[in-house]
């Protein structure tokens, strides 16, 4: 920690969020609020006067709420930067100003209250994302007893008890009398593993924490009898199984089985606890003076912001999806994006590390060439086609198209380092003018031609999106998950290629079935292409509808790179409205595009 | 991709397109649920190709050594792998093609894996005639298939870290050692994250900050 705040070539930006990404890979232009700590950073000292004046009371975040601290305060006394921070929403100095008894106190006067939120503009070639979990609540379900009785704990507030920097000084004792406790359980799973309670997921860590924390206690507190109810016990890692094989040569009972009950004996507040012992085979009830919930990691709750703000992917467990869990595991799916620590799932400080570390070094394969390739996906005009209408420019999520003016018949132009190649402008014009490279009307119509030229009515084709719809088609394959053979997929770099005319001629060429599919709204990896995906579709629907052609028979679905699932289960639905097209309608259509072309 | 700006062909293109298709068996992962010798048969007598190879493992060593043999040998310029998902390898081929003078551009793949015999694992009869189609519709596109050049952009040397919790602070500190400016923008008022309000941790039993 202290490192990065004596750097030379990291600028920490601490108390600071980030709001704004645009560009590409290698041109990333970020803007950062740097939020008013209403104390100058650089000059505190971080003498602690500022804090004995402060009149408002508050629960200490760092220290799980076991202890207070003020509306001036340090985190904790380690903190980078080694500043004081005023929580202005609970300081009581401000408009008007009612105290001030910190500003009057601080010998430096590095406190201003009329400090403002600052937006710093960055410009950087690479992101990482790093940002981290949240710890299970087990408030919410009142797990164990957890919100009745005051010596059931999790594992969080037991970090800060037995610490020498905690509320206690070190000195290790259970919450309602401040004695030691002489028998403590520790619970496992407790907001992992289980579809009922939390997450379906494990969490990775808990096991090997609650197997330090008994080796904590055995050092300090001998005298502690410990239990630890457990579903299985994971010390995969390296050096795990040792550690495991110390606490229990230490006398640490493990007994499988968690806890069906807890209940609180009013008279000593002991915690009884019934479990069935499955090793056993037999109903246990154990007395404890103190319960330690193990409690699991879950996704940050701001985590759709970043998604958002990066074009990012989540796996249905909420944490960020990585390029390829196996060959690409730190990179995503937004090139020059890359990924460390808890953002992609629940891991432990060395495996945090050691991403960190691989992100750090894939993030460098870009930063250390001056010049990368970008794919040749963008778009060519045809200027004498072209006829100024200017639907291209309006359609570009990114402003690439440029000088385009119907009025003045001003052709377009394309800012090609702009142009990130959705194609959405290719779809859009009406005369045809814009050509995508390597993904021209041309190709796909070669496409559709071929896969429709033999026995059509047993096909759907479907358009997918590079980025999620085509990958959540991978994922379905990778999961084996098993559906209907008649799909036919395209891939299209974005949904908002797909045309009227690519989705009409496939019906011309007798397709019984379309569906155009692309990513969740807020996900769409060229900012907001897919939202013309939507109006064209229903423009089309429409269109249909008047020419006498089932809407039904185009589909439109959003399916992200997570869900396998869900691309099965359309790829059954899909087959089910396909047996339903009859062939005359199939020839209705084909009769009616064949007059209207 | 390090392939470098794509000027001009190496191998000058003979007229027509002369399209080599490789029909990867991926070990059982393709061939257990798709005859893949009859795949191969089939793209043998698609227009346009003069070429059709099954191999084990088309993204192995001798599996990339034979596609770019027979680029020079069948002067092909046009190349179809019928295998995984480009997702995974598109990379990969575009690259082994250019290694013998081929524009990367004129590769197509054809997902026989992911969205054929992984999903269709139980009718081996089915996944055959999807997995023909599907290499038919691929070659059907290799054929208009035109050489690209990429353009290159300028990169800003510098990196931003989004969260300062041990990840964050690793990566900042590996991106900073090796030369690189790096911003590291933190929520809270201090950078630690979770691993600061640890106070041992595992398998070290050592501190935490």
């Amino acid at each position: 920690m202290m490192d990065v705040g004596r750097h030379p070539r990291i600028k920490l930006l601490a108390y600071s969020e980030v709001e704004e990404v645009s560009g590409y890979v290698g041109n990333f232009r970020v803007k950062v609020r740097k939020k008013a700590r209403y104390v100058d950073e650089e000059e505190c000292t971080a003498c602690g006067d500022c804090v004995d004046v402060c009149p408002v009371i508050m629960p200490d975040e760092y220290q799980m709420g076991l202890s207070s601290r003020r509306a001036i305060y340090i985190p904790f006394p380690q903190a980078v930067p080694s500043s004081y921070t005023i929580n202005i929403e609970e300081c009581l100095g401000v408009q008007p100003i009612a105290c001030g008894k910190c500003a009057e106190k601080c010998d430096k006067g590095c406190i201003d209250f009329d400090m403002k939120d600052e937006i710093v503009e960055l410009e950087v070639g690479t992101i990482i994302v790093a940002v981290g979990m949240e710890v299970y609540d087990p408030t919410l379900l009142d797990e164990y007893g957890y919100t009745r009785f005051e010596n059931v704990i999790t594992t969080l507030e037991f970090e800060r008890l037995v610490d020498s920097g905690g509320p206690l000084g070190g000195r290790f004792a259970r919450p309602t009398d401040g004695r030691v406790p002489k028998r403590i359980g520790f619970i496992q799973c407790v907001g992992s593993r289980t579809e009922r309670r939390g997450n379906s997921y494990c969490s990775n860590i808990c096991c090997m924490n609650t197997v330090k924390d008994s080796l904590l206690l055995r050092d300090h507190y001998p005298e502690i009898d410990i239990t630890v109810f457990y579903l299985d016990m994971r010390a995969f890692g390296k050096g795990f199984e040792d550690l495991y094989k110390r606490s229990k040569d230490a006398g640490v009972r493990y007994v499988r089985g968690l806890p069906g009950e807890v209940k609180e004996d009013p008279e000593t507040r002991n915690l009884l606890v019934t479990v069935e012992n499955t090793t056993a085979g037999r109903l246990e009830e154990h007395e404890l003076d103190m319960l330690v919930l193990s409690v699991g990691l879950e996704p940050r709750e701001d985590s759709k912001t970043v998604q958002q703000l990066l074009s990012l992917s989540r796996t249905s467990d909420g944490f960020f999806l990585e390029s390829h869990p196996k060959l690409k595991p730190v990179d995503t799916p937004t090139r020059g994006v890359f990924l460390a620590g808890c953002a992609e799932g629940p891991k432990d400080i060395k495996e945090s590390v050691t991403q960190a570390s691989a992100a750090a070094a894939r993030a460098q394969i870009i930063l250390n060439q001056d010049k990368i390739p970008i794919e040749a996906i963008t778009p060519m005009i045809d200027l004498d086609l072209c006829n100024f209408c200017g639907r291209c420019a309006r359609v570009c999520p990114y402003g690439a198209i440029v000088d385009v003016d119907p009025k003045r018949k001003v052709s377009p132009r394309v800012i090609e380092a702009a142009c990130a190649g959705c194609g959405t402008c290719s779809a859009e014009c009406p005369v045809g003018a814009i050509t995508q490279r390597h993904f021209g009307d041309e190709q796909f119509f070669a496409q559709l031609e071929a896969m429709l030229g033999e026995g059509p009515e047993e096909k759907i084709v479907v358009f997918a999106c590079h980025w999620c719809s085509y990958p959540g088609g991978d994922m379905a394959g990778v999961s084996r998950l098993q559906y209907p053979p008649s799909a036919r997929v395209i891939r299209t770099m974005c949904s908002g290629r797909t045309g009227e005319r690519l989705i009409l001629r496939a019906f011309a060429l007798g397709a019984p079935m379309v569906l155009v599919s692309g990513c969740h709204f807020a996900d769409c990896h060229y900012i907001n292409a897919n939202r013309w995906t939507q109006r064209r579709v229903e423009r089309l629907w429409d269109r249909l509808e008047r020419a006498g052609i089932r809407p039904e028979r185009l589909q439109l679905e959003w399916i992200s790179a997570a869900e396998g699932q869900k691309f099965a289960r359309v790829m059954g639905e899909l087959e089910e409205m396909r047996k339903k097209v009859t062939p005359e309608e199939i020839e209705y259509t084909k009769q009616v595009l064949a007059e209207k072309a | 991709m390090l392939y470098r700006p794509l000027g001009k062909e190496v191998i000058g293109l003979p007229e027509g397109e002369r399209i080599g298709v490789f029909v990867c068996e991926c070990g059982l992962n393709i061939a257990g649920s798709v005859d893949c010798e009859a795949v191969r048969d089939y793209a043998e007598r698609l227009p346009g190709v003069a070429l059709a190879v099954r191999n084990r493992y088309t993204c192995s060593d001798p599996g990339q050594e034979e596609i770019k043999k027979a680029i020079v040998e069948h002067h092909l310029n046009r190349v179809v792998v019928a295998s995984c998902t480009p997702r995974l390898h598109e990379p990969t081929f575009r690259k082994c093609i250019y290694d013998v003078g081929l524009n990367p551009y004129l590769l197509e793949m054809a997902n026989i894996r992911e969205q054929c015999s992984w999903v269709h694992l139980h009718d081996r009869e089915a996944a055959t005639a999807k997995a023909k189609d599907i290499v038919k519709i691929a070659v059907a596109r290799a054929r208009l298939l035109e050489p690209q050049v990429e353009m290159e952009v300028p990169v800003t040397k510098a990196a931003l870290v989004i969260g300062g919790g041990v990840a964050g602070i690793q990566a900042a500190l590996d991106l900073a050692d090796a030369g690189h400016q790096v911003y590291l923008v933190e929520k809270e008022p201090s950078i630690g994250g979770k691993m600061a309000q640890l106070n041992k941790t595992f398998p070290t039993m050592d501190c935490s900050i």
